[in-house]
């Protein structure tokens, strides 16, 4: 066993690596569809535009500027997407909302292509992240150490928050039985405005770290993570936020131990493999819960 | 009343006939490379896609995204049959692999063959997901599409599927024929009549009283099971037929197209698919072959200006490659939050109701939600 | 005489650690009309829901004609769960767990306490819908059109049973542009549709008034006659039950307290406890 992780070691932190960065991802997920049932297709492109923003945005403004103003760019970028796309449809059937989730995304993939020529852009290199270091002989990037213990830091803020403050509980509740929390005086947009800000909030540190890794962004690089980030919350069972990080740290793991033997062409398929058996043997996911429909 | 409908249908018949007449006629005349018969010919295959995707989301009530894996399984199918047996045995295509595939079929049989090779599928993932709750359904069907993908480009599959390159040298439009003849069939004409039919026989299905088990499905599936309609086998059935068509689209596709890959027939396509369906009114056949043309004109053809460097206004430099999709995504967006009902809701387009419509005008009265035969 | 159509035995229902019905056990004979009473959330639509075969129940076994159609008992988890009575007796029953499609096909039918109409159909078109099940055709011969004598056949039964409702001026019209009592009777005749032998009716009077209760009654006296029915309802008018049913039983939190004649269960304590209270003049 000590043999495989030695030689695989390189393999398990990349893995670890991006467990941690599709957590973040995931969570953004897991909340959303937690509170609206909503799959936001649109999420995983958030976090490429996340990219982009701060490819460009480097360009012209010092790091420690442009840093805080893609997080508040993205934030700003979610909040519009939900106000304009998702709450006029609030009240029409559910597949409305969620084609107009796949247009959002459509609309931002192409907005992406038309700004970037679709040309691939070359992510800055945020300074100390991007370091090298040497591990038990495996090397690597300071940001693939980082990574996780940056995720469980955040998680667990948002967790207590969560658990500990009103707007928490608010969210508890929303996502427990709509109508009723309506009915209770609970400020519904307000609850769902705070969901996705802050899962792009979450988005954009997961983005921070994911190009820091993989270098480059291009208008198609938030599709799949995105796909997989949801596969992930679905695992750890939807709207669970302690499950979508560990199927998040689950998939970014097995995804690169599958690399290291050498299947790199089922890499992206394992996740979907993954995806059908959840969902034929357990659906409600690792910690999700089930609802019986009263006839 | 009776007579009323009669002639309704006898209009829409020479209607359609009209049509077809036309197509023939403008492929006469018209210099074979203009760009309206890329519109017609890709704009009636979508027609098919839509109409089968419209039987399974729009009727049946099954929120499904796989079309694109299936549109791959039937391309597929249908271009290595179709290749030469020399051509296959080779190396022009066939550069990594042995072709496993030792014979090879004429284009009737291939497309048939097409549809049936996505049936058999279907027919398999349809047992674990159709029990599905509808998000689940939706997820899982776009995973399975995803694995069907990545199986097409596994290098091990590549005695037959070629793996990751292109196939090509197969029969394609240019080779169709009058059966048992010599003589060809233009082909937009081929293109319009074999999705036509298909597009007749689905239409046939959600008339009959399958279509109507179906629909009772969509609107109350513990009622419809409550009065003897089984929900497995019946979902079955539509997500087979539906994927049946999706398949033998797949193989005209390939035929128009001359090349097929499979990193071609991403979920990026099925999403434009179920815009498409969305746009032409979810539960509406005419209603997707009308938005099925309208989109591929608009993308292919219409804002193609909008690409253009030469068309800048004001010395902003904004119309550059890209342009025409980035107006068309908020095109899109503004249809699906504004127009969610789609252009024919979920009515079909017909004479009785133009004709109803006109009435109600002549007599002063505002139009009523029943014009349009529903 | 008492040809018996449907038996409940030992019917348990439990969701998780809540036990919605209690050992119930009734017996329904040919020709009969039986009420099902009780206050709110008794667990009658439950007992009509298992059934059905939209739920498993529990425990306990269902005969339909003298044949066991639901059975089943407390296994797997439910095994320490299980807090209703006679857990052991049906512990070497073989299982039979049909869908309700399989229920309809047996012959018994029943319409819903919130009405389920197909929104997106005519009235015709909710009644006609209902006779597929028992078509004597495929896909591919309903597709290709092989089989137009059935649909006829269909059609025409369909225009019968509208018609006989007093609901065939409506044919065309959206099943949910009716007004609500009207709907009730749609989905009666869409019931009727499927040629059943037992008809379950919840609430089929709710929403009301005593002329049109009155009538409903009437109506199903009529219908029970005409197609040789077998009636079992869940109903809350106390006229309509008094007046039109055989017999009745009465739950309460799941169990059984009472049954027998509309008279003796007036006069029983017990039900005018937990449920009637006493009787007004009005």
């Amino acid at each position: 066993m000590i043999e495989f992780l030695h030689t695989n070691l390189s393999y398990i932190l990349s893995g670890i690596s991006v467990g941690g960065q599709y957590a973040l991802i995931a969570i953004g997920y897991t909340m959303v569809y937690g509170i609206l049932r909503l799959i936001n297709f649109a999420h995983g492109d958030v976090f490429m535009c996340a990219g982009l923003m701060m490819v460009y945005l480097s360009a012209s403004v010092p790091l420690w500027a442009a840093v805080p103003l893609v997080i508040l760019l993205t934030v700003l970028l979610g909040f519009l997407i939900e106000r304009v796309a998702y709450k006029p449809l609030r009240s029409a059937p559910r597949m409305s909302v969620m084609i107009s989730a796949i247009g959002v995304s459509y609309l931002l993939q192409n907005a992406a292509l038309y700004f970037t020529g679709g040309l691939a852009k070359i992510y800055p290199m945020i300074p100390w992240l991007s370091n090298s270091i040497t591990i038990w002989g495996a090397t690597t990037k300071m940001v693939t150490l980082i990574t996780p213990v940056l995720t469980i830091i955040l998680v667990i803020c948002l967790t207590a928050m969560i658990k500990y403050t009103k707007i928490g509980m608010a969210m508890r509740a929303v996502s427990k039985d709509f109508e009723t929390s309506q009915l209770m005086g609970i400020r519904i947009d307000s609850v769902i405005s705070i969901t996705f800000i802050i899962g792009s909030f979450l988005a954009s540190f997961g983005s921070f770290l994911y190009f820091t890794n993989y270098a480059s962004v291009t208008p198609t690089s938030g599709a799949m993570p995105g796909l997989k980030c949801f596969v992930a919350a679905v695992f750890g069972g939807i709207g669970s936020i302690p499950g979508a990080v560990i199927g998040a740290f689950f998939i970014g793991i097995c995804e690169n131990i599958i690399k290291g033997l050498g299947w790199t062409t089922f890499s992206d398929a394992f996740t979907f493999v993954l995806l059908i058996i959840i969902l034929l043997v357990k659906p409600t996911g690792l910690f999700g819960e089930k609802a019986t429909d009263k006839v | 009343m009776e007579k009323k409908d009669k002639t309704g249908l006898w209009l829409t018949f020479g209607f359609i006939a009209l049509i077809y007449i036309g197509v023939f006629v403008l492929e006469q005349v018209v210099n074979a490379n203009h760009i309206v018969f890329t519109v017609l010919k890709k704009g009636a295959i979508y027609s098919l896609v839509a109409v089968s995707m419209n039987l399974l989301n729009g009727f049946t009530g099954l929120f499904s995204l796989g079309q694109a894996g299936f549109m791959l399984i039937g391309a597929y199918t249908y271009a290595v049959l179709t290749m030469p047996v020399a051509v296959k045995l080779s190396d022009s295509v066939y550069k990594y692999y042995d072709c496993a595939v030792t014979f090879d079929t004429g284009i009737l049989a291939a497309l048939i063959c097409a549809g049936l090779a996505a049936a058999i599928f279907a027919a398999l993932i349809g047992l674990p997901v159709l029990r599905l709750k509808s998000d689940y359904l939706a997820i899982a069907t776009l995973g399975f599409a995803e694995i069907i993908r990545a199986v097409f480009q596994w290098g091990a599959l590549g005695p037959i599927t070629n793996g990751a390159n292109v196939l090509r040298s197969y029969l394609d439009l240019t080779d169709v024929t009058i059966p048992f003849t010599d003589i060809p069939i233009p082909p937009t004409l081929f293109v319009f009549i074999a999705a036509g039919i298909c597009i007749a026989v689905i239409m046939l299905l959600i008339n009959s009283s399958y279509g109507r088990a179906f629909k009772a499905i969509r609107d109350d599936e513990i009622a419809a099971e409550a009065m003897g309609i089984n929900l497995f086998r019946h979902k079955e059935l539509s997500f087979v037929i539906s994927s049946f068509f999706a398949g033998i689209s797949g193989a005209m596709l390939a035929m128009f197209q001359y090349t097929i890959q499979a990193s071609q027939f991403k979920s990026a396509m099925t999403y434009e698919i179920l815009l498409i369906v969305v746009i032409g009114g979810i539960g509406s056949v005419s209603g997707s072959c009308i938005a099925s043309f309208l989109f591929i004109s608009a993308s292919e053809w219409w804002l193609r200006f909008l690409d253009d460097s030469k068309y800048n206004i004001l010395g902003m430099n904004l119309m550059r490659a890209g342009f025409r999709k980035l107006v068309f995504s908020v095109i899109i967006m503004i249809l699906v939050l504004f127009f969610s009902r789609g252009i024919m809701g979920d009515k079909e387009l017909s004479f009785s109701g133009l004709a109803k419509r006109l009435k109600r005008k002549k007599a002063g009265m505002p139009a009523k939600e029943g014009d349009g035969d529903a | 005489m008492h040809e018996n159509i449907l038996r409940l035995a030992d019917i348990t229902m439990q969701f998780g650690g809540v036990v919605a019905v209690n050992n119930l056990s009734l017996e329904v004979n040919r020709g009969e009309i039986i009420a099902l009473i009780g206050p709110n959330g008794a667990g009658k639509t439950t007992a009509f829901n298992c059934i059905t075969g939209v739920y498993e129940p529990t425990n306990g076994v269902i005969r339909f004609n003298d044949e066991i159609i639901v059975a089943n008992h407390p296994r797997g988890k439910m095994k320490k769960l299980y807090a209703g009575e006679n857990a052991a007796k049906y512990k070497n029953t073989r299982i039979m767990d049909p869908t309700p499609d399989q229920i309809t096909k047996l012959g018994i039918a029943r319409t819903f306490q919130n009405i389920r109409l197909w929104k997106s159909m005519t009235v015709f078109e909710n009644v006609l819908t209902a006779k597929h099940m028992r078509a004597k055709q495929n896909v591919l011969s309903a597709t290709l059109r092989l089989s137009h004598a059935e649909e006829k056949r269909m059609r025409q039964e369909t225009a019968e049973l509208l018609e006989e409702q007093d609901l065939l001026q409506y044919a065309d019209a959206l099943a949910t542009s009716l007004p609500y009592g009207l709907q009730r009777r749609l989905e009666i005749a869409r019931a009727l549709a499927t040629d059943p032998v037992l008809l379950l009716l919840d609430e089929p009077a709710a929403g009301m008034n005593p002329q049109e209760t009155q009538e409903l009654g009437e109506f199903i006296v009529r219908i029970k006659n005409k197609y040789d029915l077998t009636v079992l309802m869940i109903e809350h008018h106390m006229d309509l039950v008094m007046q039109f049913s055989d017999r009745i039983y009465v739950i309460d939190f799941g169990r059984l307290i009472s049954a027998g004649t509309p008279q003796a269960v007036q006069a029983d304590k017990r039900v005018i406890d937990a449920y009637l209270g006493v009787v007004d003049d009005e």
